[in-house]
């Protein structure tokens, strides 16, 4: 399934859904890589509240993601990521870029 | 007191969510806790991706899981396929490890095994195919057999 995407000023929000695994992460990728590459965002959010599962594909999802952006300059952050998934976030070594969850001036606005 | 089941399907992605689903329900006869099931489904899945994309690279072959219960708490559970074989298992367990990363492979599908599971076994040969084997104890002992 397509995740919604909702660009506001230079932020692009991804309401990622359901099961992320090695089946459904290419559309998902594709999805998001058309998206970026039309809106260039500064940074792209990334929201994991709908995410019900994920194994590894979904670490392979965000770091590309993260690459992707750095290209254009721009940033990448996990948003409302369930619990029951943070254990395999933190496993990612995700954890030491620092993209983990809201950044303090987003909280600001 | 054992119990066993056997599943046997073509390596085709949209197949990755029926091994999660079809082993998770034959454990939930045990009772685990929601985090135990999702650890479960998690170190599955990363086991029959596995075997989706490295073991039958170009291909489509069969992949077979068969799960054990004993004991009331004892999971094991094996994954085989008879597809191209690790050379180095030791190497391909390496956190970070990939000969696939233009796919957006983490390397970390063993990893995560480890990590969800409480033991994780590979017997592998070049050519013939590869058995992960993952153990999980579950807190809770159902004592019906
Ligand atoms: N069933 C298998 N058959 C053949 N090669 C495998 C199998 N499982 C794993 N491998 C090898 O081990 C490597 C590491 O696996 P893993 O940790 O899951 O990382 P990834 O799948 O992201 O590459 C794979 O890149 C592949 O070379
Ligand atoms: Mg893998």
């Amino acid at each position: 399934m397509q995740p919604r995407m909702v660009m506001d000023e230079n932020k692009l929000t991804v309401y990622l859904t359901g099961e992320i695994d090695h089946h459904n992460a290419r559309s998902i990728r594709e999805a998001i890589d058309c998206s970026i590459q039309s809106n260039k965002p500064s940074l792209l959010r990334l929201d994991f509240s709908g995410v019900t599962f994920m194994d590894s594909s979904g670490i392979g999802l965000v770091m590309g993601r993260y690459r992707m952006m750095s290209l254009y300059g721009g940033r990448v952050r996990v948003v409302e990521l369930p619990e029951s998934l943070e254990r395999i976030m933190k496993l990612s070594g995700l954890g030491a870029l620092n993209i983990i969850g809201s950044e303090v001036h987003e909280y600001a606005e | 007191m054992l119990n066993e089941m056997k599943l046997s399907f073509d390596s085709r992605s949209s197949n990755e969510a029926f091994a999660r689903s079809a082993t998770a329900a034959f454990i939930t006869q045990l009772d685990p806790t929601i985090g135990e099931l999702n650890d479960i489904r998690t170190a599955l899945s990363e086991a029959v991706t596995n075997c989706v994309v490295h073991a039958y690279r170009d291909t489509i072959g069969k992949i077979s899981i068969t799960v054990t219960i004993e004991d009331g708490s004892l999971v094991t559970i094996r994954i085989r396929d008879k597809g191209c074989g690790i050379a180095d298992v030791k190497q391909a367990m390496e956190p970070l490890y990939t000969s696939a990363p233009e796919e957006e492979r983490a390397g970390l599908g063993f990893a995560v095994m480890q990590s969800f599971t409480d033991k994780v076994s590979v017997r592998s040969t070049v050519g013939k195919g590869t058995t992960v084997t993952l153990v999980k104890r579950l807190s809770r002992r159902v004592s019906n057999g």
